[in-house]
């Protein structure tokens, strides 16, 4: 039963075919004897997950269950569970037992899902490859010499290799989007807002976004009526009702719109990405999709602006670890300077100390116009670009990485792994939501196609994702390790 | 040389919200350490502030209660910097988009003159924890600091004048003018010993006439009025001292120690401040639509320079009896309840801040625990205004009704027999009697220069009133005496 | 904007990380490589450009004042490292 979708699980879930005990405890056992080589889970929690699965199955027993009743999945380690460790993949929150849960946490409980634990992550996302947590890297499920991606990286290493049908991941830069096109999982970025920040742990607050990876788009959108929705507690958190996300799965394609951005054609974009990616291209224009090329000018700033942005934030959100209240402290401090000064350079590593130190220099005295005031005038020229382009088609299409997964300790240098986000990353600066869903391979690794929408456009976004999923196989190709019998 | 000191004020306020600016955790005082300390005051992981609506209100009930500009749009920054009390690393406040623009406060001079100290703006911000300094062990024998952080969120407004003020008196004006419009609007208790109203004041001095200012020094957390005054006194005359003996007054931050009555520079730290303030991505912009405005502003109570302006022209008091009884909302209240009962504006005014407010200073009294109430008092100066008693039986009276021996002051009266005697019969038969009892005084009144008659005539009104117990009426005796001692003549 | 050794240290200080003089060399290397990255704005003219904060233009949302949180003191200090009667202990503050 590993290797079905979490549609398919809920269906057996609820024709009885297996208990959520059942269907928990078979994943447990697969992740007890794989996960030890692949580094996908930080914390499993399976006590916990056997007490919600038999909850959910005293739940359906009384005619009380929902769609969701006891379908398991996994949660980046950014997500604060109570009770239970949420260290966002760092040394500096190892010791940290969160007293609350996520709002979207709450939520997958409230819905009755079973939480089989936290999933590895790059340290507080911070990454594209998940090399840097301070919990080993993980590999791709595809190729054990490959980086399954990140920061999200152990959410979709975890799904592709069949441990756990759907994960939680978040998205700043690309992190959602990322590692599903590199573990071949379809991977949902919301619309800024969409979905709750409360209780998860902030790495770029303007950036933010959490959302479903999962092994199809019909999936992510049962998912993602879970947790979308307005909560009190996120100021950031948009009033607005949230729409049946599988209700126009289904709906046809002709007449579609699709947009292909000149600038995500461009130099630097391997070649088999891009024919896989034009590939799926001509399957829309079968489906009665029209195609045309729009721009998007502003794309090479991206980087640039967020790599002002979303450092200085960081700076800003992690001056809270100060080894006081919470988290890493020091041996014997000798006064309260040596207390940060050691706590904070024992407990974060290397890309969170380079991405603050980054953030401060750019914050302080003499540089916020250049770079903090300048990123933020950029960031509105970016966003216009889209609801520009917007203006003329119904979505946008392209690549999720300019490569298929890369090597474990290929990039060694910071520059060459934030260039791996030039297509992801202007998305969470305009706040717009993306998917990514498989569409072939490249040197045998898996390769995303990235679909782009307006604000609040995710219905339509997986509407489209899934057809094309109707369409093709890609997302029904399973790594080797998948054949692992349970 | 003739020296000009300058001085501007920022005056912290505590807001009196039932729950913290960002989280919905109390802000009563005096609670067990860090029991009222929410996951979002304490800066947990993942925790994000929501604005708390009363707060914006009182901020912008401050705005309107000293004309200022009220922008439609404000922004929360944040200012980053490390200290154990304040949890987030970073202080969320507002630096470059206020909720409240510049305004004016009027400030009334011991002279009874009044000057206009412009605001420059008042912006909200979330209040710090607090570090307890008592030693505190760590089990190995180090000495520790405490951190509580039951304060830590609770709203602050902070208020910022402009370097309006030219004296340690007009500044402690000023001060006492913010406390009199935040406490007669209810936006804080004003309670300076608890640290609700907390002040900054920047001082420098200029030679006489110089238009430049000079350098200034800030002394951080001078918190009660008085030391406002002496924190600024010493520190006027150690610049002088300092300027005329051909030194330089140092740009830097101060501390006022009460104990020694002096200022001392805090250690200066190796490295300048950088705050990085940048706009808080966890907050929105706080958009104000007129309509709420408009609705604030119309339900705002009378604050006290109007107050003052009506006691003086409505009501025909002297400018320094309307600055008295409009300094506090609770001293306004009080009079004008009894100016309602009684009818007579001055003669309320004169009980209010003669006999009342002097019981009020002997027991150690404020005006809201006075044992006698506005009711009471005005019902007592009501009989006075009647001719029911006179002013002497009135003290009697009052004195009653302190010591709580009955409820009303008509109940007084009838107990101990206090109602005037204004019938002439029987005040005659009184004067018939003294005067048959006094031939000896009588005879020197006959016997003196007529105009010194009027001197003399005190021994008999004494002795009338004596025998009435003091019930007569004292116009009345003086008249009826007159006309019978002169008869006599 | 060139990047000095002094300004890596001035950040280290302002984010209180404990560097050492090595460690600083070596962020001062990456984070100049970055900063060229970053630099790239430079070239684009945003006159009268507004800053964008935040993707959606919202605005604040106001929360009723009421107190909502109940004293979960023992539930938060499980997790501090170091707590007497209540209260965070640091090393000695001197003021």
């Amino acid at each position: 039963m590993h290797d079905k979708t979490l549609t398919e699980l809920a269906a057996g879930l609820a024709a009885g075919e297996f208990s959520s005990r059942e269907l928990t405890a078979n994943l447990l056992a697969r992740i007890d004897r794989l996960d030890g080589d692949l580094n996908s889970f930080i914390t499993v929690t399976p006590e916990q997950a056997l007490a919600a699965a038999d909850a959910a199955d005293a739940a359906r027993a009384r005619g009380e269950a929902g769609p969701l009743t006891g379908v398991p999945l996994a949660l980046k380690d950014i997500f604060c569970t109570t009770g239970v460790k949420t260290s966002a993949g760092s040394k500096m929150l190892d010791n940290f037992v969160a007293p609350y849960d996520a709002t979207v946490v709450e939520k997958l409980k409230a819905a009755g899902t079973v939480s089989l634990g936290k999933t590895n992550m790059d340290e507080f996302a911070m990454g594209s490859s998940n090399e840097n947590s301070f919990y080993g890297a993980v590999k791709n499920p595809w190729d054990g010499a490959a980086v399954p991606g990140g920061s999200s990286g152990g959410s979709a290493a975890a799904v592709a290799a069949g441990l756990v049908p759907a994960a939680m991941g978040t998205d700043t830069g690309g992190s959602i989007r990322q590692p599903a096109a590199f573990c071949g999982i379809t991977g949902l970025k919301p619309t800024y807002g969409r979905v709750s920040r409360y209780g998860i742990i902030a790495y770029a607050s303007s950036l933010d976004q959490a959302g479903p990876m999962a092994r199809t788009a019909a999936d992510c959108a049962h998912l993602l009526g879970a947790i979308a929705g307005h909560d009190l507690r996120d100021s950031t958190s948009v009033a607005r009702g949230v729409p049946d996300y599988t209700a126009e799965l289904d709906a046809p394609l002709a007449g579609l719109k699709i947009g292909l951005p000149t600038e995500y054609f461009g130099d630097g974009l391997d070649p088999e990405v891009e024919s896989a990616v034009r590939e799926a291209i001509r399957v829309y224009e079968s489906l009665g999709a029209t195609v045309r090329e729009v721009s998007l000018p502003h794309t090479h700033y991206a980087i640039p602006a967020y790599y002002v942005i979303a450092p200085a934030e960081a700076s800003s959100n992690l001056a809270r670890y100060d080894g006081v209240r919470f988290g890493h402290r020091c041996e014997a401090p000798t006064d309260l300077t040596d207390l940060y000064l050691r706590s904070r350079a024992e407990g974060f590593g290397e890309e969170v100390q380079r991405r603050i130190l980054m953030g401060t220099h750019t914050l302080s005295e003499g540089f916020f116009d250049a770079y903090y005031k300048k990123a933020q005038q950029v960031r509105r020229l970016i966003r216009q670009d889209f609801l520009d382009a917007f203006d003329e088609v119904d979505v946008l299409m392209g690549p999720a990485s300019p490569t298929p997964a890369f090597d474990l300790g290929a990039k060694k240098d910071p520059v060459s792994m934030y260039l791996q986000d030039i297509y992801t990353i202007a998305i969470n600066l305009a706040g717009i939501p993306g998917i990514s869903v498989p569409a072939g391979f490249a040197g045998g690794r898996p390769v995303g196609l990235q679909i782009l929408g307006t604000h609040f456009a995710e219905a339509r976004l997986l509407n489209v994702a899934h057809q094309f999923q109707q369409a093709t196989d890609w997302h029904l190709r399973r790594p080797g390790i998948i054949e692992e019998t349970a | 040389m003739q020296w000009e000191t300058v001085i501007g004020l920022e005056v912290h306020v505590q807001l009196a919200t039932r729950s913290k600016i960002f989280s919905g955790a109390s802000t009563a005082f005096g609670a067990e350490p860090n029991s009222q300390a929410c996951a979002v005051d304490l800066g947990m992981p993942g925790v994000l502030p929501v604005l708390n609506e009363a707060a914006v209100a009182m901020a912008v009930q401050f705005g309107l209660g000293i004309h200022a500009e009220i922008p439609e749009v404000s922004v929360f920054d944040r200012k980053n910097y490390f200290y154990p009390d304040l949890p987030k690393g970073y202080q969320t406040s507002q630096m470059y988009h206020p909720i409240v623009g510049p305004g004016e406060v009027e400030i009334t001079l011991d002279d009874g003159s009044t000057k206009a100290i412009r605001v420059h703006h008042a912006h909200l911000e979330e209040d710090a924890g607090k570090s307890l300094h008592e030693t505190f062990s760590d089990g190995m024998g180090q000495a520790m600091t405490g951190i509580d952080l039951n304060r830590a969120g609770t709203p602050l407004l902070e208020i910022v004048s402009e370097p309006d003020m030219r004296s340690a008196k007009e500044a402690a004006a000023y001060l006492k003018a913010i406390h009199s419009i935040v406490t007669y609007l209810g936006i804080s208790d004003g309670n300076m010993a608890e640290g609700s109203m907390r002040c900054d004041v920047n001082v420098s001095v200029r030679p006489k006439d110089q238009a430049a200012f000079g350098t200034r020094a800030e002394i951080k957390n001078v918190n009660s009025f008085r030391f406002v005054e002496r924190a600024i006194a010493f520190e006027v005359e150690r610049q002088i001292e300092l300027l005329e003996d051909g030194g330089e007054v140092v740009q830097e931050t101060r501390l006022y120690d009460p104990e020694r009555d002096e200022t001392r520079s805090m250690r200066t730290k190796e490295q300048a401040n950088d705050y990085r303030y940048f706009p808080c991505p966890d907050l929105l912009p706080v958009v104000l639509d007129q309509a709420y405005v408009d609705h604030l502003r119309d339900n705002l109570p009378e604050l006290p320079a109007d107050k003052r302006a009506r006691f003086q022209e409505e009501m025909g008091l002297s400018a320094y009896d309307a600055g008295v009884l409009s300094a506090s909302r609770e001293m306004a209240e009080f009079f004008e309840q009894v100016n309602d009962v009684c009818g007579d504006a001055k003669q309320a005014a004169n009980w209010v801040q003669g006999e009342l407010s002097g019981a009020l200073n002997r027991e150690g009294l404020p005006i809201q625990s006075s044992p006698v109430s506005a009711r009471q008092l005005g019902e007592l100066v009501a009989r006075i205004i009647d001719d029911t008693i006179n002013g002497k039986a009135a003290k009697q009276v009052f004195q009653a009704l302190w010591n709580g021996e009955s409820d009303s002051a008509d109940a007084v009266i009838e107990a101990k027999g206090l109602k005037q005697v204004t019938d002439t019969g029987a005040i005659e038969a009184m004067i018939d009697q003294v005067i048959a009892d006094s031939p000896a005084q009588v005879a020197q009144y006959r016997d003196a220069e007529p105009d010194k008659r009027g001197k003399m005539i005190g021994y008999f009104v004494g002795q009338v009133m004596k025998a009435s117990r003091g019930t007569a009426n004292p116009q009345q005796v003086n008249g009826l005496l007159k006309e019978r001692l002169d008869a006599l003549c | 904007m060139a990047l000095e050794h002094a300004d890596v240290l001035k950040a280290a200080h302002l984010a209180r990380l404990g560097l050492n003089d090595d460690e600083a060399a070596h962020y001062l290397d990456d984070l100049g490589r970055i900063l060229a990255m970053v630099d790239q704005l430079q070239t684009l003219d945003t006159e009268g450009v507004a800053p964008l904060a935040h993707p959606l233009e919202t605005t604040q949302r106001l929360r009723a004042d009421e107190v909502t949180e109940a004293d979960q003191r023992e539930a938060f200090q499980r997790c501090a490292p170091a707590v007497d009667q209540g209260l965070y202990l640091v090393p000695r503050v001197v003021e």
